[in-house]
């Protein structure tokens, strides 16, 4: 398997000609996917779990089925433990929303980690100030790793729930999932996963983990835009009420009430996208075609020559562990003297694609004490000489900026 | 193949050697202007007599963009009565937009350095943030 035979899976590659480094933020689409969502359309559009007629049962049958190839990739017990949302950030609205709002109250507290992608704070925020129950943060050192110190501290006998993404956005660090969902455990606390680094990178085992809920895009994964997922464990989801209502939702509907769809029904109101879940079933065969074994290693080789070049320059600094391992391709930076948005312009006038700001993650950023960083992110389709290629530019920006040698 | 590209050397100068970025300890007007987008902000600050802006600097922390920009403004709206700077900014914002004539981008001095923005969608706020913030200003003293 060469990377060149791999990139010719994915039409934008063959096409584009600048180097795509922006992989945390989307991922490029493989033709299969592509195709996969084309017959969907071209053969199977009908609306799914409505009409009795063949067409309406083969456009459910694929999505269904697309239900159970996620099911299998994260290792839930049930297919019935899948949701499809639109998006990692929809399905944390729906864990805030359902359960959060109905099942926290004063005196309880949530902990979420500073690291946390905005989607995995503002709900909790909105909980927070909603139910009256104390939002505490689990602070990490400043190379990202959340201390059994500071996860003690924060999650106590009042904790009813853990916010805790499994890969930080912006310092690619693993955070060690098992050991919160114990802890948590331990005191009653539900533990609610951001998986929307993490499950297109490395292996996820929902029930090895033991998370409660865990939610993650389909876009970042090289699946269509517009489909994400909730596992959540089934004893929670039928405790918790609907997030949306509407069609396809319900049982039986009359003047005084209505009797909801059993899970996953109950969460997936209106029309759902299909032909996006079949889209990103296609995308998790492929991706365990080429198999993470391969994926991770060409992923870690790329960060190790990325670190080691950028790290090489005295006024380039990378956020997070010195470990290439613990960065899950993702490898921020902060240039002496230049701001991020300049480091960005430079590099795409050099054709190279990269992200700038504070990547959806400010609390993080102001707690690390920078305002903003850019970020170059590694997919295993990307090559050596890509990255070498943003070493170089790399090099070359502080002059560019008007800085003497 | 290198080029400095867009950074040319006006706009370096201005952004590492700024000649208006210090505070103004006696402005008689002061307003922060902030990109969210970006995270730059500034704080312009004037001193002002009648109509005619007497002295006037920033400071804040951005992009080499949007403190380059706001240094240049400074230096040319600073004597200037309030009308003009106005007017001034106005053009400025069409050059941003791509609308204005070569004679008038010459009336912009270094500003004009800017005009290439006008192709750069995503840095248009940058270059605008320390003009937005002067007509705030001048808008909020009313």
């Amino acid at each position: 398997m060469t990377t060149d035979n791999i990139r010719k899976n994915f039409p934008l590659l063959q096409q584009m000609d600048t180097i795509y480094l922006d992989n945390a933020a989307t991922a490029q689409r493989p033709s299969c996917v592509l195709a996969a969502v084309q017959e969907f359309y071209e053969q199977k559009n009908a609306n799914p779990l409505r009409g009795f007629y063949p067409l309406s049962l083969e456009a459910t049958e694929s999505y269904q089925e697309a239900r159970k190839t996620v099911q299998k990739f994260i290792h839930a017990e049930e297919p019935e433990e899948i949701i499809f949302t639109r998006n990692t950030t929809e399905s944390l609205n729906l864990v805030a929303y359902s359960y959060g709002l109905n099942f926290l109250k004063e005196g309880d507290e949530i902990a979420v980690t500073i690291m946390e992608h905005h989607s995995n704070l503002l709900p909790w925020q909105m909980v927070s100030r909603m139910t009256g129950a104390k939002l505490h943060y689990l602070e990490c050192t400043s190379e990202g790793e959340l201390t059994d110190e500071a996860l003690q501290k924060g999650i106590n006998e009042r904790t009813r729930l853990v916010a805790v993404a499994q890969v930080s956005n912006v310092l690619g660090c693993v955070n060690s999932i098992q050991k919160i969902t114990e802890m948590a455990h331990r005191v009653g606390a539900v533990v609610v996963v951001d998986g929307a680094q993490s499950v297109p990178h490395m292996p996820v085992d929902v029930q090895a983990l033991d998370v409660d809920f865990l939610a993650f895009s389909g876009h970042k994964l090289m699946g269509p835009m517009g489909i994400g997922c909730l596992y959540g464990k089934r004893e929670l989801l039928e405790r918790m009420p609907p997030f949306l209502t509407g069609g396809e939702m319900i049982d039986s509907v009359h003047r005084d009430g209505a009797v909801f769809a059993p899970v996953p029904q109950k969460f997936e109101a209106g029309t759902v996208n299909a032909a996006g879940a079949v889209g990103l079933a296609a995308a998790i065969r492929y991706l365990q075609e080429k198999g993470f074994d391969y994926i991770q290693k060409k992923e870690l080789e790329l960060t190790q020559r990325a670190m080691e070049g950028l790290g090489a320059l005295p006024y380039v600094h990378i956020l997070g562990s010195k470990d290439p391992a613990n960065h899950t391709g993702i490898v921020s930076f902060t240039i002496d003297g230049v701001h991020p948005h300049d480091v960005s312009e430079i590099l795409s006038s050099d054709g190279i694609d990269v992200r700038a700001g504070h990547h959806c993650a400010q609390p993080l950023l102001e707690y690390l004490g920078v305002r903003s960083s850019t970020r170059a992110s590694m997919m295993f389709y990307n090559t050596p000489e890509e990255i070498d290629a943003l070493i170089e530019s790399v090099s070359t920006i502080r002059r560019r900026m008007g800085y003497g040698e | 193949m290198e080029s400095r590209g867009f950074y040319n050397e006006i706009l370096t100068e201005h952004n590492l050697r700024p000649e208006f970025k210090h505070d103004l300890p006696d402005a008689d007007i002061v307003l922060e202007g902030v990109n969210p987008s970006c995270g730059d902000d500034i704080w312009l600050k004037l001193k002002v007599d009648g109509d005619v802006i007497t002295d006037g600097a920033f400071v804040g922390d951005g992009c080499a963009i949007s403190q380059a920009s706001a240094d240049i403004m400074l230096g040319m709206i600073i004597g200037k009565t309030k009308d003009e700077a106005l007017r001034l900014g106005n053009l400025f914002l069409r050059m941003i937009k791509g609308e204005a004539s070569d004679e008038e981008i010459d009336e912009l001095e270094e500003a004009g350095a800017l005009k290439d923005i006008s192709h750069m969608p995503a840095r248009v706020k940058c270059a605008v943030l320390g003009w937005h913030t002067l007509e705030e200003a001048f808008k909020q003293e009313k």
